[in-house]
This record gives structure tokens, C-alpha cells and sequence, in this order.
């Protein structure tokens, strides 16, 4: 620590920080553009210049270190002298458009040109002209004039995002932030440049000219769309959602979202919205009142119970319901006397039910995944599935960590990935054991007994010894399964053989949580304990009556061709739903509930962090919150406890003052392990496109239009290609189980042999089958 | 794509850098394009990416920075006149004049044969000649006078 002073103020900062921090964290305001404490130092914009004794001119606050006895002036006559030199000069070149910009009233540049700026410019010549770029359906850069070119976004996209997009081309006078060859940013983090951008140059496409800051309030929410639960701003006007900020939360969201959780309100107020109760009579739709709709589900649901008995009820819901839907769900399906309700709608192994110890979670807090040394990522399409996490893991493999890669795809992390071995599905557990097997050989221990099944005839291949050298010579080593390995036939084995490195690698392990709710699924019991089916056996053995929350059965289940069997040979099925979607063609009832936006609720995020949110606007239309529906239909049924008046009450029954933390629990034991012996052929290799995840994303227009959301192709390696004599481009028919799609075949030779990768989440590929096992290709 | 020349020439140059530090040979490995093909298109700049592992943007960046860097084809004989201080005093606005008038182009544009350019350009550090220009940023030519550059001209119309 050494001793400063600022504006006469004594100060005790830490040795190595900047005038700026040292300021800032006194509470003394500097202004600044391109400084940002995310960020790395440009120090172009020259905003900060103050004054330092003894320093023969001003000096940038944001790159001058701190020094023992520096006596700095902020706001001396040299310093403000120079501020507003600088301030005249950025304002030459800068339009006076700020009545039709979209960034006024929120524009860094017209708050400190207030206080800053002259009245009037003496500047007479022609203003520098930049043309417009199109670099995308979310990020607009149609007034580039305005840009100060304080690189920011150009920093962000190197050092956060991890891929430089956009830069800064030519000089001097002519500088310009572009992209390379009139390219798109695609990014998923590309938003975050908006906030960034401290004038209007970089604006938010779909949000331009649609309100002006200061007509819009300001309501806090948490992200629905991944595990993360990012804290939000939804800012409301007119009883609509305009537009979605970050609210900055260091231990979760640091100050960032992805641009899933950003534009994702786009899909909230889209014409396929479901707002009137709708029930099928004759063959026909008809929309009803909320009674009629209520009673009919009511009386559905006791004549099935009376007739083939309660275990002929099956509900499911997805993992981005709130704990308080989730919670009422299992409570009304239990009233029923029926355990049949998952949320685990991708999963497919379930053997690890009844032997864990605890609720599966991250393993780790959010904030300390910084700090690892060692990764050790299993079956995880990081980027598109976690967005921000991924971003955090980027910067501490930047700061000296090492990433190790198990996986089925080798897609672009955008960091540095130490050692990765890319195998079929069907290969995953003999990787990670093979792994299991080095490390025991490099620590000198023996295995687990548990797991020497998994270990027989394994031969540590190089990559397996490498990643054990390195996970072994790390002291904070994170050992993750992604939702690949989550959805993995082999879910279970891989979770022993990960609880076994890391028990060896003195690492922590734990899960990428799914969706919003994976922690908070558990918790609030929407799964089937011993006696219920769980999300597969209700589809493989179908039910005679399914409940659906805000389940779109062809798009969010492991085997969705399976799912609409299931759901075409029921007696009933009941949509809880915001939209309209394929469900008209299955089900019985449809019943509209509220998005996020509309309802309060609860998110648990994979680290265990309870998140109550309140609803931001009123529910559209006759759309309800989904746990005034059940605790309506709750009532109906005359199941007891059913009596809550807000869904704090519910919440709070549904945790009844358990110790959220004191449950999470990844150890898994008992497990009896069986290998199964693989069949030759195509496996199907499955991802769910980031903006494929859940409903609401899938109905948002701009994030349909990005280079993300194109339509799913076969991706195979050319040599798989060759055999099948096929060529990028073509036209072919994917068989997977009972179901086929025709979809367009394209060349990845960064799979492994013997694979195919075909999406799932998609309207194209829902025909098919379960989202792993046996694939066949054939011309068209 | 690159050819097996330029691919040589910068496997040379990245032997002078650390393995880590590929990109130090971005202002070299497009000097060598610029040599072989007269100017640096986009796909070049997208291949130099590829070769010295650096994103495409950057190369970009630095292909525009540097002005000397040909970014559209300009000419079989990219004549470059110094407009600076002291060639201006010793009467660069008549070599480019003269230049014009012969080339009928004027600076920046090149003739419809594509064998001649025409472009201004910054002190060539030797204004003890001026006023000068260079041919194809290599070849230097000073002390310009009206005939000296009928002669120039007249030598590299035979080439």
C-alpha cells in the first residue's frame, strides 16, 4: 500500500493500481470514454488528463500508476483546462445529431460535453463523414460519424468476446471502427459493445428509435435463458418490454449478458403469443374463459385418475420454469397421487437418481471459476451453452490457466485449449477414464473400486497422460460437465469417472447447469423419487395424461419424435404455454401462462444463488402466471395445501428454510456400472443451437437472424462424407430412430470419424429421434 | 492463396520472431505480396491471417495504417511523388503536373492500360534530391526536371 493524495485527499491504495481506480474507489470522479475497468488501457481519448505535482504537463489518469507521495489535482485549473481541450476537440468531428440519437439521455459523451464542452464550436471547416456499416441483425453502426473511436468495443471483442471482430482501420483523420470485408459480428457476446459505446455510434438494432431512455422504467429481473441466472434490467414503457440491460452483479454477471439474455424480449410480444385459454372440441380450437378451460383440465384429470388410476398422469416441465411452477406442479401431480413429473427433459441416463448425495451443481461459485488454474471440460458446447461462463474460464485460461477439452465437437472456444481429445459419443467414457487411469499412474494411487469396471483394458493414450500431467500440477484445478455429458446415455459413468479425478486432482467438480432452474428443479422436487417415472420412461411408456409446462414437446425433450408419439396417443394433454406452437396439433387444452417478464418468480443458478424476481409488466392479454393456474387448478381438485396468495408464500414453502447451499451435493455413490458395448456405424452427435433453447428465444426475430440460428445442417467429417458419396451442399435424409429429417449435408473435419452432427431444438431436425445413439445418412 | 515464394519469404522472415509471436512478421509478409502482385487484396490479407495466426481484422488494420501499402492495383509502374515541405519548395506541384499531363491521370488513379500510377507520398528522407519520386516504392528518383522525367518514362515505356 502506498500513500496519495487526490484533491487533498489522503489516500491508501494499493501499489501497482492507476490514478483513475485509486480515484474512483475514493469516490472522486474523473471523466473518462475509453477508459473501462473491464478492460485493458488504452488511454486514446485523453479525457482523463489531470493534473500531477511535480509532472511537467497533464497526465492521463487512466495509465499513470499510483506512486508514493503523488499529489494529483482533478479538478485544478491545468487539469480542467486540459479536459475541456480535449472535450473540444472530440466534439469537432462529432455530428450535432443528438435530438435523433438513439444513445441521448444516455450518452457519456453529451453528459461530461455539459460540463465540459463550450457553448458554442469554433471549429468552421467540414466534419469528417464515416459511412454506415451493416455488421449484423443486433448491433446496428449505421452512424459511425459519431464514433470517437475510443476502441472499446474493439478491446471488448479481443479480450472479453475472444475474437477481434471489429477494429480500427487506417489513421489519423480517417480512422474508422469496421469489421473485416463488410463482415458480420457474430459474437454471442456482441451486445455488451453496445453498452460499451459511450456515444451513439453503436446502438442496439432492434431497440432504435423505439423510446428514448428517460420514458422507459427501469425493473430488475433474472435471466431465464441459462444457468448462469444474469441479473437484468427490463426496461418497461407502455406496459412493454422495450429493452433488456445488464445489471451489474459481480459474482454472477460481472457487468455483462449474453446477447440471448439481451434480445430475447423480442419474442415476448410476437403475434404467436397465446393469450386466451383455448380448449379442442369436435377437432376444432375455441377460445374460452379461464373457468371453462380450468374445469375441463379438472375433470380430465380426475376421470383418468378414476378410470386408469393417478400413475397414468405424467407432467413435465422445462428447466427454465420457476422454482414456484415447478414446486406446485410436483405438489398437484403428488395431491394426485402421481410422482410421475421431471424437468430433465434431455436427459437420458437416469441412473444416478437415488444415489446422489445432494442436488447436482456447479461445484464451485461462479466467481471462483476466475480463479482455477486447471479445466477439465467434459461434453460441453461452452460457447453457445454458456455464454458468460465461458468468458470467465476465457480469462482465467488468459491469466496462466490451462483448459483441457473432452468433447464430440471441436468447436472454436476462442481461448487457448491445452489438450483436447475429440471422440465419438460412444467414446467418452474410455476418455475420461483413460484420463482416470493416468492420473492414478502419475499421483501413484490406486482407483476407487467403484470405477474398476470402467477401467478395464484402458491404455492411457498420450493426450490422456498429458491431461493428467496438467491437471495434477494445478492447485485449483474445475473439473465440468457440460449439458452434453448431462445428456449423455452414459450421464452417470461420466459423473463417477469425473468425481474420481477429482478426488484424485485435489479438483472440484461439478455441472453447467442445463437452464435457469437445474438447481432449483431439485429443490422444489419436480422430480420422481423412487416411485415415478422420470422424463424418458413417461415418454417411453406413455401416459394416458400429460401436463406440459412450457414444454414444446418436439423441440425440448431428448427424443422428440418419441415425445410426439407420446403425446399424440394420449388421452389428454394440457399446454401450459405463452405461445401457440405445435402443441395445437396434440393437445387438448391450451392454457396461456406468462414468460418471465410477466410473472414472479424464482431462479436458482447452477452455483446455488436463490434469485427472486417480481414481473416487470402485466401479463398480456388473459395470459396468467403459471402458479396462479395451478394453485387454481390445485383447488379445483381440492388438493390440500393449495392456499397461497403470492408466489413468495410458495417459494418459501417450496425452500421452507432449508440452507440452499447445505443441499448441493455432486457426490454420487452406490452407482452400479455397466459397460455397454457400442454398435459400428454413425452416431448422432446433438447440440441445441443457442438461440434454440427455450421458447422465447426461439421466437425472438433478431436473434432468428443471426448466423447462430441458420438452419441445422448434418455436419460430417469429408472422409464420412466420401464414403457416403456426398458432397457439401446436398440434399440428404437423416434417420434417427423411427424419424427422419432432409436436411442439407456440410464438410467439419474438426469431428471425429464415425459421427454426425445434427442439431436438436429446431423445427427442421424435431422429426428425428434421441439426441445420441445410431444415425444413418442416405442421398437424396 | 499465397504462392510458394511469398510462403518461403515469410517463413524466413518468422525465423527472426519468437514461435508465440508470429504476427511481428505482418509488415513484412505483406510487403512480399505487394511485390509479387503490385497491391494486397482482401484474400490475401485473409490468407496472411491464416498463415501467421492472427485474427483477419488485425492484418487489416495495419495493411490500412501504412499508406505505402497498395490496397486496389495500381499500375505495372506506381510512380510515387513527394509532396512534402522540401520538395514542394523545389517544385513538386510541377512534377506532378508534368506527370499528369503525360500519364493523363491524375494522383491516385492509374491509366486504362494499367501501366502506369500515380499517387502522393510522404518525405523519402533524401531531400537533398528533391523534388523525387520513387518507382514502385524501390526505386528512387530525384533532381526531376521536365525532361529527366520524359527520359524515366521514356526507359520504363520500353519495359
Amino acid at each position: 500500500m502506498i500513500n496519495i493524495e487526490i484533491d487533498g485527499k489522503h489516500l491508501e491504495v494499493e501499489n501497482g493500481s492507476t490514478v483513475i481506480e485509486a480515484a474512483h474507489d475514493a469516490g472522486i470522479y474523473i471523466p473518462h470514454f475509453c477508459y473501462h475497468k473491464k478492460l485493458s488501457i488504452a488511454a486514446n481519448c485523453r479525457m482523463c488528463l489531470v493534473q500531477v505535482e511535480k509532472a511537467p504537463k497533464p497526465l492521463p489518469a487512466c495509465a499513470t500508476p499510483v506512486a508514493e507521495g503523488m499529489k494529483v489535482f482533478t479538478a485544478s485549473e491545468q487539469a480542467v483546462k486540459a479536459q475541456k481541450g480535449v472535450m473540444e476537440f472530440l466534439l469537432i468531428n462529432h455530428p450535432l445529431d443528438c435530438p435523433i440519437c438513439d444513445q441521448g439521455g444516455e450518452c457519456e459523451l453529451q453528459d461530461l460535453a455539459v460540463g465540459y464542452g463550450g457553448s458554442a464550436s469554433r471549429y468552421k471547416e467540414e466534419k469528417r463523414v464515416v459511412l454506415p456499416k451493416d455488421i449484423g441483425p443486433l448491433v446496428s453502426a449505421e452512424e459511425m460519424s459519431r464514433c470517437i473511436n475510443c476502441t472499446r468495443c474493439v478491446r471488448f471483442g479481443i479480450e472479453i468476446g475472444g475474437q477481434m471482430e471489429l477494429g480500427q482501420a487506417f489513421r489519423g483523420e480517417h480512422a474508422e471502427i469496421m469489421s473485416f470485408v463488410s463482415g458480420t459480428v457474430n459474437s454471442e457476446l456482441s451486445g455488451n459493445m453496445i453498452d460499451l459505446c459511450p456515444v451513439g455510434a453503436l446502438t442496439s438494432k432492434p431497440f432504435r428509435y423505439k423510446a428514448r431512455t428517460w420514458e422507459l422504467s427501469r425493473r430488475k429481473s433474472v435471466s431465464p435463458h441459462d444457468s448462469l441466472g444474469s441479473n437484468l434490467a427490463v426496461q418497461v414503457k407502455d406496459n412493454r418490454v422495450m429493452r433488456v440491460l445488464p445489471i451489474e452483479n459481480e459474482a454472477i454477471n460481472e457487468c455483462w449478458i449474453s446477447d440471448r439474455d439481451r434480445y430475447s424480449y423480442e419474442g415476448l410480444n410476437t403475434s404467436d403469443r397465446l393469450t386466451k385459454p383455448m380448449l379442442k372440441q369436435g377437432g376444432q380450437w375455441q377460445e374460452v374463459e379461464w373457468q371453462v378451460a380450468l374445469e375441463y383440465v379438472a375433470n380430465g384429470l380426475r376421470q383418468i385418475k378414476s378410470g386408469a388410476g393417478a400413475e397414468q398422469i405424467g407432467a413435465l416441465a422445462t428447466g427454465g420454469s420457476t422454482l414456484e411452477e415447478m414446486y406446485l406442479l410436483q405438489k398437484l401431480l403428488r395431491g394426485l397421487g402421481s410422482h410421475n413429473v421431471d424437468f430433465r427433459l434431455r436427459q437420458a441416463d437416469f441412473s444416478a437418481d437415488g444415489k446422489q448425495a445432494g442436488v447436482p451443481w456447479l461445484g464451485t461459485s461462479v466467481a471462483e471459476l476466475n480463479k482455477a488454474d486447471r479445466f477439465l471440460i467434459v461434453g460441453s458446447f461452452l460457447r453457445k451453452d454458456h455464454p458468460l461462463l465461458a468468458a470467465r474460464i476465457r480469462s482465467a485460461v488468459k491469466h496462466g490457466a490451462q483448459a483441457n477439452i473432452i468433447h464430440s465437437a471441436d468447436d472454436d472456444l476462442l481461448m487457448k485449449i491445452s489438450n483436447k481429445s475429440i471422440v465419438a459419443p460412444s467414446a467418452m467414457v474410455a476418455s475420461l477414464a483413460e484420463i482416470l487411469q493416468a492420473l492414478a499412474t502419475e499421483k501413484k494411487v490406486a482407483v476407487d473400486n467403484s470405477v474398476q469396471p470402467l477401467l478395464q483394458g484402458v491404455a492411457a493414450s498420450a493426450t490422456a497422460q498429458a491431461i493428467a500431467k496438467s491437471l495434477a500440477s494445478g492447485e485449483r484445478g474445475v473439473i465440468l460437465l457440460g449439458n452434453f455429458a448431462q445428456q449423455h446415455p452414459q450421464a452417470a459413468q461420466l459423473q463417477l469417472l469425473a468425481q474420481n479425478i477429482a478426488a484424485l486432482g485435489n479438483a472440484k467438480f461439478g455441472f453447467l447447469g442445463e437452464a435457469a432452474n437445474s438447481v432449483g428443479g431439485y429443490l422444489a422436487q419436480a422430480v420422481p423419487g423412487a416411485s415415478g417415472l422420470n422424463a424418458a420412461a413417461m415418454l417411453a411408456q406413455p401416459r394416458k395424461a400429460y401436463l406440459l409446462l412450457n414444454v414444446e414437446a418436439e423441440l425440448d425433450t431428448q427424443n422428440s419424435q418419441q415425445a410426439i408419439a407420446a403425446m399424440q396417443a394420449a388421452d389428454m394433454v394440457v399446454c401450459m404455454s405463452a405461445y401457440k406452437h405445435q402443441g395445437v396439433e396434440y393437445a387438448d387444452v391450451m392454457l396461456p401462462i406468462s414468460p418471465f417478464t410477466e410473472t414472479s418468480g424464482t431462479f436458482i443458478n447452477t452455483e446455488g444463488c436463490v434469485q427472486s424476481f417480481k414481473g416487470t409488466v402485466k401479463p398480456l392479454g388473459e395470459t396468467r402466471p403459471a402458479w396462479k393456474v395451478l394453485r387454481v387448478l390445485g383447488n379445483l381438485l381440492k388438493v390440500q395445501g393449495f392456499e397461497f396468495d403470492s408466489s413468495e408464500a410458495v417459494r418459501d414453502e417450496a425452500l421452507n428454510g432449508v440452507d440452499v447451499l447445505s443441499k448441493l451435493n455432486n457426490s454420487l455413490q452406490g452407482l452400479t456400472v455397466q459397460t455397454v458395448s457400442t454398435t459400428g456405424g454413425l452416431q448422432r452427435v446433438a447440440d441445441v443451437p443457442i438461440y434454440a433453447s427455450d421458447a422465447i428465444v426461439r421466437h425472438s426475430a433478431p436473434l432468428q437472424a443471426t448466423q447462430d440460428a441458420m438452419a441445422p445442417c448434418a455436419l460430417m467429417h469429408s472422409d464420412e462424407m466420401k464414403k457416403l458419396g456426398v458432397k457439401s451442399g446436398d440434399l440428404v435424409k437423416v434417420n434417427v430412430g423411427q424419424g427422419s429429417a432432409k436436411i442439407k449435408v456440410s464438410a467439419d473435419d474438426t469431428l471425429p470419424d464415425g459421427v454426425v452432427r445434427v442439431a436438436a431444438g429446431h423445427a427442421a431436425t424435431a422429426g428425428l429421434g434421441a439426441m445420441f445413439g445410431s444415425v444413418t445418412v442416405e442421398r437424396v | 492463396m499465397l504462392s510458394d515464394q511469398i510462403q518461403t519469404q515469410i517463413n524466413r522472415e518468422l525465423g527472426k520472431y519468437p514461435a508465440n509471436q508470429k504476427q511481428s512478421a505482418v509488415m513484412a509478409a505483406l510487403r512480399f505480396v505487394q511485390d509479387e502482385k503490385g497491391w494486397i487484396s482482401d484474400d490475401d490479407m485473409a490468407d496472411i491471417a491464416v498463415v501467421l495466426d492472427m485474427p483477419q481484422m488485425s492484418v487489416y488494420e495495419v495493411a490500412t495504417f501504412y499508406h505505402m501499402y497498395n490496397l486496389k492495383p495500381m499500375g505495372k509502374h506506381m510512380l510515387t511523388v513527394c509532396t512534402n515541405i522540401s520538395c514542394m519548395l523545389c517544385g513538386s506541384a510541377e512534377t506532378v503536373a508534368h506527370l499528369s499531363k503525360r500519364l493523363g491521370i491524375g494522383l491516385g488513379e492509374v491509366t486504362a492500360d494499367g501501366k502506369y500510377g500515380l499517387r502522393e507520398g510522404e518525405c523519402m528522407g533524401a531531400c537533398v534530391d528533391a523534388p523525387m519520386f520513387t518507382i514502385n516504392n524501390k526505386k528512387l528518383c530525384g533532381r526531376l526536371t521536365n525532361e529527366k522525367i520524359d527520359q524515366i518514362l521514356a526507359e520504363l515505356d520500353k519495359q
